[in-house]
């Protein structure tokens, strides 16, 4: 069962970046050792915290894309929760979102192509795209 | 003036409904026509007797198209949240429903990974 989930995870500020560098190469491994893949990994930067979270008002957001099975999931969290610089992390299931918004983008697609189309050829078709396009304007 | 004159007359005519049922629900229903003649379209009938016009609120999910509602757009997130920090209620803002459920799930997951605060102003 393959899914695709969302891990943005904050760690300390105060953290060097080979460190970080090292933990994130760590969490790589472990999520390829639990048959998993890394999509991909994006440092959003250091950014103030909305409230303060272990003494700390600023924190290092990363945001890891996995896909996998649940246990890699379980896997990761348990490695966020021991590594010591971590100091918050949320874990979001995207795929059924992913596949909404895809459906959605293809239902508007499909309409613009209707709108267009009628309009150039038929003539029997006329009532409907005038209908369409006010819908949509 | 003509609501003052009109209103007491239907409370008083209430109780005897049970008896004669016939002629009174008939009674009743003018004054629900000369409270919606009153507003126009787009208000119940007690905004109306108020002097401004409220404008017909819209979900700025619907009509921008944002069909995606993020946790980590707090940026967006941010204009439904109130000073206190709280999530402001669609009455309010005139979210449609759909939207409303997704951007409280969003704003919560947001305050989840400290992007949004769970009370009060960001310091």
């Amino acid at each position: 069962m393959n899914r695709t989930y969302e891990l943005m995870f904050i760690v300390r500020p105060d953290m060097a970046d080979e460190d970080l560098d090292k933990l994130i190469s760590n969490l790589e491994s472990t999520v390829t050792s639990a048959s998993g893949a890394v999509k991909s990994v994006e440092r959003m930067g250091k950014r103030r915290l909305a409230y303060m979270v272990r003494k700390f008002r600023e924190g290092v957001y990363i945001l890891l894309t996995v896909e996998g099975a649940g246990s890699v999931v379980h896997e990761l969290e348990r490695r966020l929760r021991v590594t010591e610089p971590v100091i918050k992390f949320l874990t979001v299931r995207i795929d059924e979102e992913q596949k909404r918004l895809e459906k959605i983008k293809k239902l508007r697609e499909s309409r613009k192509k209707m709108s267009a189309q009628p309009a150039a050829g038929a003539d029997e078709a006329p009532l409907t795209p005038a209908a369409e396009t006010t819908a949509t304007a | 003036m003509t609501e003052e004159n009109k209103a007491p007359s239907p409370v008083m005519d209430r109780p005897p409904r049970p008896a004669g049922e016939g002629g009174r629900p008939g009674g009743d229903r003018p004054r629900f026509g000369a409270g919606a003649g009153r507003s126009g379209p787009g208000g119940p009938p007690r905004e109306g007797a108020r002097k401004f016009f409220r404008r017909k609120k819209v979900c700025k999910f619907c009509t921008e198209k944002i069909a995606d509602i993020n946790y980590k757009d707090y940026r967006l997130l941010g204009q439904f949240v109130a000073e206190s920090g709280k999530i402001v209620p669609r009455r309010l803002t005139g979210v449609c429903s759909p939207h409303q459920h997704r951007l409280a799930v969003a704003i919560k997951q947001a305050r989840n990974i400290a992007l949004l605060p769970f009370a009060g102003r960001v310091q």
